[in-house]
């Protein structure tokens, strides 16, 4: 089992023809993710690598293809349109992995999405995998930008704010040879789809996940909230990592949503809450694996 | 991108929002013509204000000894001594560093008789995901103070993005922070307008502190912006292009300018490690790491996904400039892009930038044993390192 996504998820891309949408459909498919079709509008008709149909739009490509999934490749400016047109083809799960959306964009996304039936990952996040049984984890689930092969199949959870980050742990992970259920990157934006705590909701009620790995960094609450939720719901372990103990205040450190401003946010903050819920607290990125493994 | 005060009141007077009538000046002559023309229209009293990117400017200290950022006078002979006394001279407060920063521009303006202070601003409450307005009638002193303290007097309105502020929700806001009469109104419209400001021009917040409530000269209570200060969402920027045109470069770190033309996120820190890391949460995690082991981070680099060659050589170059740097960690996971790849990169930039300080490389993803022999196979003084832990330390007793 896993969250979200399996290996018989049926996934459709929003802006295939671009150059990194089509590069990493191209590894999505090689790692044997069902990618079922494309949508660039205009280019409707044409075929992507001589197999997968493009759609001018999510609508036609979800009639013909039962996609549930859509994955968002296209530049900043439109991205915010794609995601609503992905929820208006009443789709799952749309994983947007654009970065630079203007803020404002997603608020109103955020606004529209209320009481919709579809759930939204990112934006500017890595995506999602549901690692397989091949060699190197083939076989599973790859919906955005990971590297597939560093997964391997198994009980723990990964959640994250930071692509790198990601990587960094689910192959502290996968070098120790414990597998992972599913691999979310929520994304670095101050306005996202999903939280941690939505996904740590899905990881508790999951029964193939026996262990959680949260990361977060300065900025928001949103790691403080996931912790309050933990210490009174939660009933596996849980370790966490909180990135940006030595960034300066009120300085955007990458992501958008990194920053410690009006004196929240702060890492500190947040590792005091996470330690307070029971959470594991990673004291460096070196060893985000092996704190989780200690208390399982 | 922040924007200076000047700046920030014209795109709130187009808004729509009542601000101190003044000018722009960048040299003597200028201030001469400004300062005249307003005392000639019936002021009495002007304001002379500093135009950097920083707060705290009325406490501020010039180098030259000259006392405070901001400045009244009645008279055109004082108000010539204090520009020239502030103008291209180096503005230190407590939010610039001691380093300080150049005054380029004074913001010369009418002094307007101040009956009450308040405070405004409009920014996104990233817990609900929507933009809030937040007044309270403790203004012109540290908005967070007041939020600690005496959360009672901060009055707050939540905003529908597909509505917008509503006139009946200004006038409440108006209503609860004690206005009356006409006034509230007309506290109504400026809320309206700051509202509109926020939204319009995309920013990440619009501060006014403080707003006052004047009394004009023909005896008369009227609202006013008096200060302001507004930061824009970046990602918005190539819908604004006459916002594009306020960046100004001088209140920029030199080096952060030069990134950001190679796409590279890089921030200046005040340590002696440089960091060159790629993806933005492991490039904070990393400056972590090495603070852990007892040293100190000289930036922020994250590189970013792709990594590529001339990026990675634009990288080194920026970090280099600055002179504090002793040592450097180049931290890369290597996801997609393999790790033979990044290694021939770093050596091409090792070799073009004629390093002599030592580096401490830390590859792990595909193809890492090959990306680790083509740099062991270089014949470069490169310290390798299979973890993030070894790393750290490599660098920090490398640096001691």
């Amino acid at each position: 089992m896993s969250i979200l996504i399996d290996s018989k998820t049926r996934v459709l891309v929003q802006g295939i023809t671009g150059g990194f949408g089509a590069r990493h459909t191209h590894l999505s498919l090689d790692y044997g993710t069902q990618i079922v079709a494309g949508v660039t509008p205009g280019k409707g008709g044409q075929l992507f690598e001589d197999k997968i149909p493009i759609f001018d739009s999510v609508k036609n490509a979800v009639k013909e293809t039962q996609a549930t999934v859509s994955v968002i490749f296209v530049p900043p400016g439109f991205a915010a349109d794609a995601i609503l047109e992905a929820v208006d083809a009443e789709l799952d799960l749309v994983v947007c992995i654009t970065e630079g959306i203007p803020i404002n964009d997603m608020i109103q996304v955020k606004n529209s999405m209320k009481g919709k039936k579809t759930r939204l990952i990112g934006p500017n996040c890595p995506g999602l995998v549901t690692p397989g049984e091949g060699d190197d984890s083939h076989g599973g689930c790859r919906i955005g930008i990971a590297p597939g092969y560093i997964h391997k199949k198994g009980n723990i959870g990964v959640v994250s704010r930071s692509g790198t980050l990601t990587y960094e742990a689910v192959w502290q992970l996968t070098s120790k040879g414990v597998g992972q259920s599913t691999c979310v990157g929520i994304g670095g934006d101050p306005v996202n789809g999903s939280s941690h705590l939505d996904i740590i909701k899905m990881f508790n009620d999951d029964p193939e996940t026996h262990g959680i790995i949260m990361i977060g960094e300065i900025g928001g609450s949103a790691e403080e909230e996931a912790a309050a939720w933990i210490k009174d719901h939660c009933n596996k372990p849980v370790a966490g990592f909180i990135a940006g103990t030595t960034a300066p205040a009120g300085r955007r450190m990458g992501h958008a949503g990194a920053i410690v401003s009006g004196g929240k946010g702060t890492a500190e903050a947040k590792i005091s809450a996470l330690e307070e819920a029971g959470v594991g607290v990673a004291e460096t990125p070196s060893v985000m694996a092996e704190t989780l493994l200690k208390m399982m | 991108m922040n924007i200076h005060e000047c700046q920030a009141k014209e795109l709130l007077a187009a808004q729509g929002v009542p601000v101190p009538t003044g000018n722009v000046c960048q040299s003597i002559k200028e201030v001469e013509q400004v300062v005249t023309g307003l005392f000639s229209s019936g002021v009495k009293k002007i304001v002379i204000k500093s135009q950097i990117h920083a707060g705290g400017r009325g406490k501020g200290t010039f180098k030259n000894d000259f006392q405070g950022g901001v400045k009244l006078t009645d008279n055109l002979e004082e108000a010539l001594d204090f520009s020239g006394k502030m103008l291209n001279e180096i503005l230190v407060t407590k939010q610039t560093g001691p380093e300080g920063r150049k005054v380029r521009k004074l913001l010369i303006s009418e002094a307007s008789e101040i009956e009450t202070e308040l405070y405004l601003a409009v920014l996104l409450d990233r817990e609900l995901s929507l933009p809030i307005v937040m007044a309270s009638t403790e203004g012109g002193v540290d908005i967070e103070e007041v939020a600690e303290q005496t959360p009672e007097k901060i009055v707050r309105q939540e905003v529908d993005p597909s509505t917008g502020l509503l006139p009946f929700q200004a006038r409440g806001m108006a209503i609860k922070l004690g206005f009356e009469g006409k006034l509230i109104n007309a506290a109504a419209g400026v809320f309206l307008g700051v509202y509109n400001t926020f939204w319009n021009y995309n920013a990440s917040m619009v501060e006014i502190n403080p707003l006052c409530i004047i009394r004009t000269p023909d005896g008369k209570q009227a609202i006013s912006a008096v200060d302001a200060k507004i930061s824009i969402d970046d990602n918005a920027l190539p819908r604004h292009p006459e916002i594009q045109k306020m960046r100004d470069l001088g209140e920029e770190e030199p080096q952060e300018t030069e990134a950001a033309k190679y796409d590279l996120s890089y921030i200046k820190l005040d340590g002696n490690i440089a960091c060159l890391v790629n993806g933005a949460g492991l490039a904070m995690a990393t400056m972590d790491i090495i603070k852990h082991y007892g040293g100190n981070p000289a930036n922020f680099l994250d590189v970013g996904g792709g990594a590529g060659k001339e990026q990675v050589a634009a990288a080194f170059r920026i970090i280099l400039e600055d002179e504090n740097v002793q040592g450097i960690l180049v931290n890369i996971f290597g996801g997609i892009m393999q790790c033979d790849i990044i290694a021939q990169g770093i050596l091409a930039a090792v070799e073009e930038s004629h390093l002599e300080l030592p580096l401490v490389v830390r590859l792990e993803g595909s193809n890492v044993a090959l990306g680790k022999k083509i740099i062991a196979d270089s014949g470069l003084a490169v310290i390798g390192a299979d973890s993030l832990a070894e790393a750290a330390q490599k660098v920090v007793k490398a640096v001691a």
